[in-house]
């Protein structure tokens, strides 16, 4: 009943404002190049469909190569770092500045050095996804349960048999935490990047298309891929929560119901 | 009968220079019932784990007489807290120290479903440990901790956290496993009326350092049960250890 409710209260709110925005639309009788009604983007979403369709693949696949390099990345680091002090201690600041400097910044130098536009998009997304999977990973493969430690000790495990059997899992509500984060930020570094790179004049997914309506004053065309980009946005959200509530649903409070 | 491990005049300083145990000198024998008694910050958790090699001393010697001792010790251990890995089923968290041993295979499985029915667990197998009650949980430990059939068997207050009538119910149901299992125990507690009625062999802590202030032999016959604790024979053993307890901590 509730979670009827939970999905038909914002859908209602969602028509509930496209009506009032068509309406406001039709009734001041707005230009499309100032505000498009939802009909007119709509209408330029299926007669437009080809091309923001491709541009769509083009950011969808970015962000999602960009958020698997950036698990494997992460994973890996994370891993590492929680093997050897020397090692997390020696690079662990690196990542932090790579963390803190603003993608917007860099990505110009990215995209100058490398010449494959889809690979210079991938780095940028990735230096601004991986953090959250490596900080997040490194604490929950450090917060292991100590007795469990001990246990393992005592019963002779190999490294590799508490990594695998003990660390990893306890690590996982961790790295899924980070990974919904990650999955976020990872299309929020495409989208920046396609930005810097159209402005550069490289033809690439759905925010080459914003800038380039920008210019044209097709604001229709703005709309929808703007539309699209949230649209991703929410389906990599959605499609991460599903996956850490699937993976977690049998132990983790975070995923458990009370009604079992 | 020989010891299965000997402590001759071990010593624990930590890092932050608190002495936890000051001399200590013990020999655990097959088929006793061993009970570390004392106030709370006594270091009877710390002489556990120095058996158990968690921790090494800071001077002395633990000596293990079995020769199986030298590799993987052939011990197990249960702590305050359940201790399971949440994310695996039941039957998971038993086979664990088979798996760390490399068995794996039907064999491996019937072991620990057989710990688990020793504990009166069988039908649980497949649950995952949030679905049990703060008991079951202690019994999947300890059922854990019994499926390599380990010479010694090391209890950090077990059934602290447990509500009194679980607690008597684990209480018998542990000593019926001792017996018929026959390894040595050691059971770290503070409560004077669960060491007399667990054990043949009471060691009263002093704190600061941590010493053995006292050495009981309870000689009460086993099976104990609900008579035992109702026995003037049982009482008078427990005015005996309250008292030695009592004379450790004002020392």
């Amino acid at each position: 009943m509730s979670r009827s409710l939970d999905s038909l209260l914002p859908a209602l709110v969602g028509l509930a404002g496209l009506a009032a925005w068509e309406a406001a639309v039709r009734i001041a009788d707005i230009p499309p190049y100032e505000l498009p009604a939802p009909s007119a983007i709509a209408l330029e979403l299926v007669t437009d469909g080809d091309l923001l369709g491709r541009a769509l693949l083009f950011t969808l696949a970015t962000t999602a190569l960009a958020l698997a390099a950036a698990v494997l990345g992460a994973g890996a680091l994370a891993i590492m770092f929680a093997q050897s002090r020397l090692l997390e201690r020696s690079l662990f600041p690196y990542a932090i500045v790579l963390q803190v400097t603003p993608i917007v910044a860099v990505a110009p130098l990215i995209i100058i050095w490398v010449d494959n536009t889809l690979v210079a998009l991938l780095i940028c997304a990735w230096i601004v996804a991986f953090f959250p999977i490596l900080s997040n990973t490194l604490i929950g493969l450090k917060s292991t349960d100590r007795n469990l430690v001990a246990l393992f000790k005592i019963y002779g495990a190999s490294r590799w048999q508490e990594l695998r059997l003990l660390r990893l899992p306890s690590a996982m509500p961790f790295f899924l935490a980070g990974l919904r984060i990650s999955g976020g930020l990872s299309l929020i570094g495409a989208v920046v990047a396609e930005f810097v790179a159209g402005a550069g004049g490289r033809e690439s997914g759905l925010a080459y298309r914003i800038l380039e309506a920008g210019y044209r004053l097709e604001m229709p065309r703005m709309f929808a891929a703007l539309f699209l980009i949230s649209a991703v946005g929410v389906a990599i959200y959605l499609s991460l929560a599903a996956l850490s509530d699937r993976l977690l649903r049998h132990w983790h409070e975070s995923a458990t119901r009370d009604e079992e | 009968m020989p010891p299965i491990v000997s402590l001759k005049d071990i010593s624990k300083r930590f890092a932050n220079g608190t002495e936890a145990v000051g001399g200590v000198s013990l020999a655990i024998r097959r088929g006793d019932f061993t009970s570390l008694l004392g106030p709370s910050g006594c270091g009877k958790s710390t002489v556990l784990r120095l058996i158990a090699g968690l921790t090494p001393p800071s001077g002395g010697t633990v000596a293990w007489t079995d020769a199986r001792a030298s590799g993987g010790r052939p011990l197990g251990f249960v702590f305050q807290e359940p201790t399971l890995m949440p994310w695996a089923r039941v039957l998971d968290n038993v086979l664990l120290p088979l798996r760390l041993a490399g068995a794996r295979g039907p064999k491996a499985e019937n072991q620990a479903r057989a710990a688990l029915a020793r504990v009166g667990l069988e039908g649980f197998e497949r649950s995952f440990p949030r679905q049990l009650s703060g008991g079951m949980k202690m019994r999947v430990s300890i059922a854990r901790a019994v499926v390599t059939t380990p010479l010694l068997l090391l209890m950090d207050e077990p059934f602290a956290a447990l509500d009194e009538i679980t607690r008597l119910k684990l209480n018998d149901d542990l000593l019926a496993l001792w017996r018929q299992q026959g390894f040595g125990a050691v059971f770290v507690t503070h409560s004077v009326f669960e060491s007399v009625y667990l054990s043949n062999r009471i060691l009263v802590m002093s704190p600061r350092p941590g010493r053995i202030a006292a050495d009981f032999e309870i000689d009460a016959p086993y099976p104990r049960g609900a008579e035992f604790r109702l026995s003037p024979e049982y009482a008078s053993h427990c005015a005996a250890v309250s008292a030695a307890l009592a004379q450790a901590m004002a020392a």
